[in-house]
């Protein structure tokens, strides 16, 4: 070990007698590394940021709907299902073991009105008082509806922080009436700030009792069900179970599938990851490749500086240099150079996936792993591209290369 | 003058070759460097080989200096059998036995005097303290004491090649090979270097000689006059060992 820092030390004096060369070596590697540092950082932090945002669905909650999240095959199998009605979420209600909350989800677009000020397209949630339990939100202001404003209908509504902002500025909200569509509503709490979901302003959003949703034949509109068990591990009981239900309500004969979808953020997890599986592919591929191009570069400099050095060679055999001796003599100045290089790519890497994400708002996460990857292939492409010009060197002839000039 | 039958092991000298050969292949065409060398060199001997170009003492130095393997006969070097080693074995033996000073100086640009002189130290795995120390008191004996950090470029030829014997001395070796040393000095420095030589002798180091000047030759206790590959004659110079001015 002591005598490889020395080989290494060596290694650093004659990378130093020729700079610009060395410079232009290295500059190959870093920029393979470069590559790959920084796509594994931005595709990593997007995870990161992705789960982050899949994980607000809840993991112990399953929505019951029409289309599942994620479609394979023929859409218009599903366009032809009957919808999810109120009838069905009943049924669930009553009958469900598992389903420790319980929540209908009428959705819809509508305007807000407080006096002067208005918001048009606002995502309107149709919900009971459980929603707050199988979607993960609460009121950072004032309090949720009630059971019993369910039942009784009454007018009250929970307002995104968005919404907030925009009808009442620095105005406490609590108490006073908006109009959603012209009907008047009473405010009764504001959510919690959730910033955006792909794009989408979660904070623009208003929940109202969905027994007060006025849309058109309520009794048929599709909707969608919400249920959260208590233990994460009885989802698959939870979905056998609604499975059945929901078969025994519509009659639906034995030999016949599903006609609804019960869908989890674990769905959209495995879609996620299945595109992005692709892409690190495409990753791994683009970055081996300007990898191996650097590891040209290093061997065909290796090359010339065998060749150039060969009377150097001649004088290291004359004293006494075994094969061994002089190979690891030149492995270490390539592996020295796609070590350097690689440090450098990683710190690139590093600086220069902060500007894409950045600008995408998002924070920036280095993995050991990611710095692992960038070490491991820069010191393989070190010692694959030396293997072959150190051999040239230690197969030399000490005769010939002491006359060499 | 030599003996073609091989005395018992412990019994050998030094340098012990017998019916060397060495052929060349050249594409079609074979030359014969070497056609049957008999030499024997005791330890703490000078001796020089002389002979015109193409008479074979190149190809001669080199296998003594074990870069190089015969064709077909024995080298025995230290009671060792050399001529049959291969690459990594002979490298060893170069690194123990045989110091090198070439016409050429051949030091390392880059290194300083310190480092070539540690140049062998280093290849016999010796700690870099103790590398450090010996190089020193290597360079010490060729008088060099204060240039040990000097580059290459920055010293004399004459300088350089008393960094070349320090380095071949530094492994305190059984033989210090000498070609042409004295080729690229003028007549004052390789007069001075081969004062060096002398010196070394005395203090009983065995030194082989290459060159074609007879004035340089007459340094040696033997000097052996080769032509076309073989030994032609030997002769010993009337003032042996000491200096011709």
């Amino acid at each position: 070990m002591r005598t490889f820092l020395e080989y290494l030390r060596n290694a650093w004096d004659s990378l130093n007698a020729h700079r610009v060369r060395s410079f232009f070596t290295i500059l190959g590697i870093v920029i393979g590394v470069t590559t790959i540092i920084c796509i594994f950082t931005i595709i990593q932090s997007i995870n990161r940021y992705v789960e982050g945002e899949f994980s607000g669905l809840g993991a112990s909650t399953v929505y019951v709907s029409k289309y599942p999240w994620v479609i394979t095959g023929n859409w218009w199998e599903f366009r032809n299902r009957p919808p999810i009605t109120l009838r069905e979420y009943r049924a669930l209600r009553e009958q469900s073991v598992f389903a420790r909350w319980i929540s209908p989800l009428i959705e819809s677009f509508r305007t807000v009105q407080y006096r002067s000020h208005s918001l048009e397209q606002v995502y309107t949630v149709g919900c009971n008082e459980e929603y707050p339990e199988t979607a993960n939100v609460s009121v950072s202001l004032g309090r949720w509806f009630t059971h019993l404003e369910v039942e009784h209908a009454r007018p009250v509504v929970v307002i995104g922080a968005h919404v907030q902002e925009v009808l009442f500025g620095l105005e406490n909200p609590l108490g006073k009436r908006i109009k959603i569509n012209g009907l008047p509503y009473k405010v009764v709490g504001v959510l919690e700030k959730r910033g955006n979901f792909f794009g989408f302003n979660m904070d623009n959003q208003i929940i109202i009792p969905y027994t007060t949703f006025r849309t058109f034949r309520l009794s048929r509109r599709n909707i969608a069900i919400a249920l959260r068990v208590s233990d994460p591990n009885q989802l698959d009981e939870l979905k056998d179970e609604i499975r059945g239900i929901l078969r025994r309500v519509r009659k639906i004969p034995p030999t016949e599938k599903d006609n609804f979808s019960i869908n989890q953020q674990d769905m959209l997890t495995q879609f996620y990851h299945q595109l992005t599986g692709t892409l690190y592919l495409v990753v791994f591929v683009v970055g081996g490749i300007s990898l191996i191009v650097g590891g040209i570069g290093i061997a065909n400099i290796m090359l010339v500086s065998v060749t150039e050095r060969t009377r150097e060679i001649g004088i290291r055999k004359a004293v006494g240099a075994t094969r061994t001796q002089i190979i690891v003599h030149f492995l270490s100045e390539s592996i020295l150079i796609s070590l350097v290089g690689g440090f450098l790519g990683i710190v690139a890497g590093v600086l220069v996936s902060q500007i894409p994400l950045n600008l995408m708002k998002l924070g920036a996460s280095v993995s050991p792993g990611t710095v692992l990857i960038g070490v491991g292939f820069s010191s393989l492409v070190g010692i694959l591209s030396g293997l072959y010009p150190a051999n040239r060197a230690a197969r030399v002839n000490p005769i010939e290369a002491l006359r060499y000039e | 003058m030599s003996s073609k039958t091989q005395p018992p092991a412990d019994r050998l000298p030094l340098i012990h070759i017998a019916d060397l050969h060495k052929v060349y292949v050249l594409g079609l065409t074979r030359v014969y460097a070497l056609r049957g060398i008999d030499l024997d060199i005791e330890k703490n001997e000078y001796v020089a080989i002389m002979g015109p170009s193409g008479s074979g003492k190149s190809t001669l130095m080199n296998i003594i200096g074990c870069l190089d393997v015969p064709t077909r006969g024995r080298y025995f070097l230290n009671g060792k059998d050399v001529s049959k080693l291969d690459e990594d074995e002979l490298a060893r033996i170069r690194n123990k036995e045989i110091g090198f000073v070439f016409q050429t100086f051949n030091l390392l640009p880059r290194a300083t005097a310190l480092q070539n002189v540690e140049l062998p130290l280093f290849y016999a795995g010796i700690s870099a303290a103790r590398r450090r120390q010996l190089a020193r008191e290597a360079l010490e004996k060729v008088g060099l004491a204060d240039r040990i950090n000097h580059r290459p470029n920055e010293l004399s030829g004459g300088q350089r090649q008393r960094v070349a014997i320090a380095r071949a001395l530094v492994n305190n070796p059984s033989i210090i090979l000498a070609d042409e040393p004295t080729g690229n000095l003028d007549t004052k420095t390789g007069a001075e270097i081969m004062d060096i030589f002398d010196h070394l002798h005395q203090q009983g180091n065995t030194i082989v000689l290459v060159t074609h000047e007879k004035f340089i030759a007459d340094h040696a206790e033997r000097i052996i006059h080769l032509k076309d590959g073989k030994i032609e004659f030997e002769e010993r110079p009337q003032v042996a060992g000491g200096t011709v001015q």
